[in-house]
This record gives C-alpha cells, sequence and structure tokens, in this order.
C-alpha cells in the first residue's frame, strides 16, 4: 500500500493555507489598465466645466505637440495630493486638459481657488461617458497623448511627487 | 473607559469625514430607472449582471451602488434603447478593459484552463472510482 498518498490531502490542505496567508499579508492591488494605451484617443464632445473656460476638445489633440489629459474631481481627495505635482508639470510648459467627473461648476471653481489651477482646457463629464470611452476607471487618472493623437501613457492613481520623472519622461518620449 | 474619553470617541466617529467621498450629483438618467420597453430592460439587465464594476471589483455593475457603476448602467440602457445589441456594448467595453470587465470571459489563450480543469477533475474523479469499484468486485 502506497502509504504517501494518504498524505496528499494533507499536503493540499497545507499548500492552500499557504497560498491564503501570503495573499492575505500581500493584498493585490489591481489596477485596470486601459487597453487603448496604444491607440488613437477617441472621438468625445463634452460640456465646459467652468463658465468662462473653454472645454477639452478632441481636435485639440494631434496638432503635433503631446498634452496631458487630468481626469479630477472636487470630491475626489487624492486629487488634493497630486495638485502641487499637478502645477510642477504646468509650470513646465506642459499643456494639461482636463475632465472633471460628475462636478458642478461652483465646486470646481472652489476646488482650483483651493489647491491650484494648473489646467488649460476643463470639460464636466457627468455621466463618466468619456471615462468609460478611454478605458479609465477611477479619479485621479492621467493621460499622455501625443502629437499625432494616439493615446501613449496612462497613470492611474494621484501623481505623487516621486511618479514625476517617469512621467516627464513620458510626456518627452511621447514629443518625439 | 472613563466617561469624557467616550464622549470624545463618539463626537471624533461623528466628526470624521469619509477618506473616499462620493460626487453631490444625481445618479445619471438611467441609473436607476427602467427601460419603458420590457424586452430591452431584460437585455440592459443581462449585461449588467455580466458586466463588472471597475471601482468595487467584485462586483457587478447590477449590484454595486457606487456613483460609477450607476454610470455604467445608465451607459448600457441609454446604448440598449438606441438599439445596440447587447454584444455589441460588451465589444466596445471589453476593447476598453480587457476580458476582466465581463464575468463571461471567453475561451482563448489566457482562459482555456478554467474551462478544460473541471472536465479533467471530472474526468479524474471517474477513474479512481472505476478503480475504487473494480477492487470492491475482486474482494
Amino acid at each position: 500500500m502506497r502509504r504517501w498518498i494518504l498524505w496528499v490531502p494533507f499536503a493540499l490542505f497545507v499548500a492552500l493555507g499557504l497560498v491564503i496567508a501570503w495573499n492575505l499579508r500581500n493584498p493585490t492591488e489591481r489596477v485596470i489598465v486601459s487597453r487603448l494605451v496604444g491607440r488613437e484617443l477617441p472621438a468625445f464632445t463634452l460640456p465646459e466645466a467652468l463658465p468662462n473656460r473653454p472645454t477639452i476638445r478632441r481636435a485639440d489633440f494631434g496638432g503635433g505637440e503631446p498634452r496631458m489629459i487630468n481626469i479630477f474631481a472636487s470630491w475626489c481627495v487624492p486629487c488634493i495630493a497630486e495638485a502641487p505635482q499637478l502645477m510642477e508639470l504646468a509650470r513646465r510648459g506642459i499643456p494639461i486638459d482636463a475632465v472633471a467627473i460628475r462636478d458642478q461648476p461652483q465646486d470646481i471653481a472652489r476646488f482650483l481657488g483651493q489647491w491650484g489651477d494648473p489646467y488649460r482646457n476643463i470639460g464636466a463629464d457627468r455621466d463618466a461617458s468619456l471615462q468609460l470611452a478611454i478605458g479609465s476607471s477611477g479619479v485621479p487618472e492621467t493621460f499622455i497623448v501625443d502629437g499625432n493623437g494616439v493615446i501613449r501613457f496612462q497613470h492611474i492613481g494621484a501623481i505623487n511627487p516621486s511618479d514625476m520623472p517617469r512621467l516627464t519622461e513620458e510626456f518627452e518620449k511621447a514629443r518625439r | 473607559m472613563r466617561p469624557d474619553r467616550v464622549i470624545l470617541a463618539c463626537v471624533a466617529l461623528a466628526v470624521a469625514a469619509p477618506a473616499a467621498a462620493d460626487s453631490l450629483l444625481p445618479p445619471a438618467e438611467w441609473a436607476n430607472k427602467q427601460l419603458p420597453d420590457p424586452r430591452q430592460e431584460a437585455q440592459a439587465r443581462d449585461l449588467m449582471e455580466e458586466v463588472r464594476c471597475l471601482v468595487c471589483q467584485g462586483q457587478s455593475v447590477a449590484d454595486s451602488d457606487a456613483d460609477m457603476a450607476g454610470d455604467m448602467r445608465s451607459h448600457i440602457r441609454r446604448r440598449i434603447a438606441a438599439g445596440e445589441t447587447p454584444a455589441q456594448i460588451r465589444a466596445w467595453l471589453v476593447e476598453r478593459y480587457g476580458n476582466w470587465v465581463t464575468y463571461a470571459p471567453p475561451v482563448d489563450g489566457m482562459t482555456w484552463p478554467l474551462f478544460v480543469a473541471p472536465v479533467i477533475l471530472l474526468g479524474a474523479g471517474l477513474w479512481l472510482a472505476r478503480g475504487r469499484f473494480r477492487r470492491r468486485k475482486k474482494a
């Protein structure tokens, strides 16, 4: 009689326990990367987010120079954390257009007054339609679109100071 | 615990703001409203139960109360009402988010073990059971 075979269920049980313990200690953070990276920015039209500020327009992309799209919201707490980094990118002359998700003009104005306004044009996405169209799954997110209108990079979550070298490097790459 | 500490704790709990706030806008038009055509609503419903919520992973958009899930329900209903088929909408979402977004993944290079494993396990079980029965007969 093969005695060792009796130990197989126990070994499987221990292996399962180890897998569970390992995953409990290292919870996987699942970010959903947009499949549109490397493909053309889809067509869209969004209304103005603020009365005296033009909205983000598809026609502004693909004019030879890369641009950034920042997806944010006044109700989004991590968006406050990335505001200084966006201000720094704008200071370096990088054009950043914004999409305000499910937001109201007075709240957006208050947010920009409080945390700084690094944006060129701002569109209002009241039902996440642009967000779904470009494969974004939350706020904040930042996209880099190159001079041909092709999405080259997606940054998911707030831009921390440690993300700045990568972001500027990707922007320079999109310039070429 | 001293009573003043308890009061302090209660005040702290009442004052604490949630870390991940939600938007102040009302739900999108078709987020929680059924389509007037029952056949279309049934189609939309089936698709919503199969599409995964992006911000509350592990729930379908039909199950979730998240703002974005409501927006996705509204999106699906609007496109069904405009005459698109569930397959077209599913393909559009998969194009953007990958097979991850659907709870009914197609068979491909990555997912075939999901579909083959049950057949193999059932086969192995039958084979084991056959061995047991044969031994019984001999005895």
